[in-house]
């Protein structure tokens, strides 16, 4: 299985990650040898088998919708934010 | 383990654990260090002991943090440029249980960014060094606390495992280390890796002091509905006359002679504390590195889309716009190891290959842990090494990723199953490198595995 110029593109942009010109190649067949050795299950005969997600057979875990009081307050959390005003998240423009 | 009392002070115990960190500070155990807050604490516990109040079970014990438990006072990095200036806004459960017994946090210890690695090279802060051959790696992810409790800095270290980041580092170290049953301690306030298989465990020199830690962290815990009820118990159970299969795929090709011969000596000693050993084969772990190598970069690219440059952690001045501000950060913030793992996630999970990769991988998963089931059904507990080889030379690995992954193979079947596994020391090679052995059990039966180890530490 290989990996193509526009296939690591086309990743990058999935994952929201820009790739400069020079780590394209190096990626490219990273990556290949990667995906080939993750190919060897393509061997295994799977059919009519449940996939597991998780370990333990756990469903949807629910409780009472009462609020709690978390530990942090609201002013340490928009304090993590490089640029903030009123409560509010600053960010570039998006068009 | 020392615990603070009448005569042993808290802080005589947190005093001598940072001059050795000091000491040592050429091995690159910590990225920061949390001396001030450590003697305060200590103080503390010292002023209740003279007062004669409860001091707790860990009272005054000095231990280091793997840097991706969110704690307070200080910055928690992950090892990564993403968070190199993230002060934790929450404390992680198993830090506030901890240190709810009195143990002492000196310092935040190094591990790959993210735990992606095996080696802790992948650290943005640089590696750390192997305590026994320091032109070696540490092992990793969690490098920083291992080499921290092998170096007698502190007497436990708290790690995370999602694939074998607690147990290989034990092994290149000579100290023992637990991944416990997947559910055991809570996950939450650490940096998650990948949810279905991370594991939160420790690291200390005998197996009494593994299962002290454990047991204060263990039990159920709301904000982690992962969370199994506490089985933990005090005390180790009896396991006299317990049947261990020793792995053969394990112990053949591609294992280094010496590794399988330490392995081989440790079943030897098994037998002479009264355990029962036999050879097993179970074929389908040769697709366990297959089917995690797709597993966790799928989880790990889900878990790391959070790292926005939004609301916290690094923002690229690079930012033009929107999208621009997302790619820039990420690609500013990651180490090339996270960007991969990330790419292959989105690999395996985008439309056209999903079916091929990750669900067939979800399938495997199922017959992989249909496999040990049937083998727990025979045997008590298995036995094989930790990795294929003692610690390799700095830079041996990091330009062929698979070469690294393929550190993980003997660690990330357990991991998949959710499994119990402990690395054990079994005694070291003719130039002096550690070898470790690995016992795992089907869920739950953790204590089992240190009551074994314990009875062959009392062999000697």
């Amino acid at each position: 299985m290989s990996i193509t110029r526009e296939d690591v593109l086309h990743l990058a942009t999935l994952s929201n990650i820009s790739i400069a010109e020079d780590e394209i190649e190096p990626l490219k067949q990273k990556l290949g040898d990667i995906v080939g050795y993750i190919s060897q299950l393509d061997e295994l005969d799977t059919e009519g088998v449940e996939p597991t997600y998780q370990c333990f057979d756990m469903k949807n875990v629910w409780r009472e919708d009462e609020i709690e009081d978390f530990e942090a307050k609201r002013e340490d959390l928009l304090a993590l934010t490089k640029e903030c005003e009123d409560h509010q998240i600053k960010v570039p423009k998006v068009l | 383990m020392r615990i603070a009392n009448q005569t042993t002070k808290a802080v005589d115990l947190v005093r001598e654990a940072l001059d050795k960190a000091k000491k040592f500070e050429d091995y690159h155990c910590f990225i920061s260090m949390n001396e001030a807050r450590a003697l305060e604490k200590a103080r503390e516990i010292d002023e209740k002991i003279a007062r004669g109040e409860e001091v707790g079970r860990l009272a005054g014990v000095p231990y280091a943090l793997k840097d991706n438990y969110l704690s307070p006072d200080g910055v928690t990095t992950a090892a990564a440029k993403m968070l190199d200036n993230f002060p934790a806004p929450i404390t992680a459960t198993a830090v506030k249980r901890i240190e709810a017994e009195g143990a002492i946090m000196i310092g935040r210890s190094n591990l790959d960014a993210y735990a992606h690695g095996s080696s802790t090279e992948n650290s943005y802060f640089g590696p750390t060094k192997n305590a026994v051959d320091p032109t070696r790696v540490a092992g990793g992810s969690s490098g920083g606390s291992a080499v921290a409790v092998a170096l007698g800095i502190v007497e436990f270290a708290l790690g995370s495992d999602t694939g074998g980041s607690i147990r290989q580092p034990a092994s290149y170290n000579g100290v023992y280390g637990i991944k416990p049953t997947y559910g055991t301690v809570s996950r939450y306030g650490v940096v998650a890796m990948a949810s279905s298989t991370d594991t939160m465990g420790c690291f200390a020199q005998n197996a009494d002091d593994v299962n002290l830690v454990m047991d204060v962290m263990a039990g159920k815990d709301a904000k982690d509905s992962t969370t199994l009820e506490k089985f933990w118990q005090p005390n180790l159970p009896e396991t006299k006359g317990k049947k261990i299969g020793l792995i053969s795929d394990f112990m053949g090709d591609g294992v280094d002679a010496e590794v399988a011969q330490g392995v081989k000596d440790y079943a030897a000693k098994l037998q002479k504390a009264g355990y029962e050993v036999e050879e097993v084969s179970i074929p389908m772990l040769k697709y366990g590195l297959a089917i995690y190598y797709i597993v966790q970069p799928a989880e790990v690219a889900s878990n790391l889309s959070r790292y926005d440059g939004v609301r916290y952690g690094l923002r690229s001045e690079k930012a033009q716009d929107l999208d621009s501000l997302y790619q820039e950060t990420r690609n500013e913030g990651f180490m090339p190891e996270n960007k991969r793992r990330i790419l292959i996630g989105n690999y395996v999970l985008s439309s056209g290959y999903f079916d091929a990769y990750y669900l067939k991988a979800q399938k495997a998963r199922t017959l992989l842990i249909d496999a040990y089931r049937k083998t727990f059904e025979k045997f008590d507990a298995l036995l094989c090494p930790v990795a294929p080889a003692p610690a390799f030379k700095f830079g041996e690995k990091t330009e062929d990723p698979l070469t690294m992954y393929m550190e993980d193979v003997m660690s990330v079947p357990q991991s998949l199953a959710g499994l119990p596994s402990i690395s054990v020391p079994a005694g070291t090679t003719k130039n002096g490198l550690p070898i470790g052995a690995q016992l795992s059990a089907w869920r739950g039966n953790d204590q089992m595995l240190l009551s074994i180890a314990k009875a062959v530490e009392e062999l000697s």
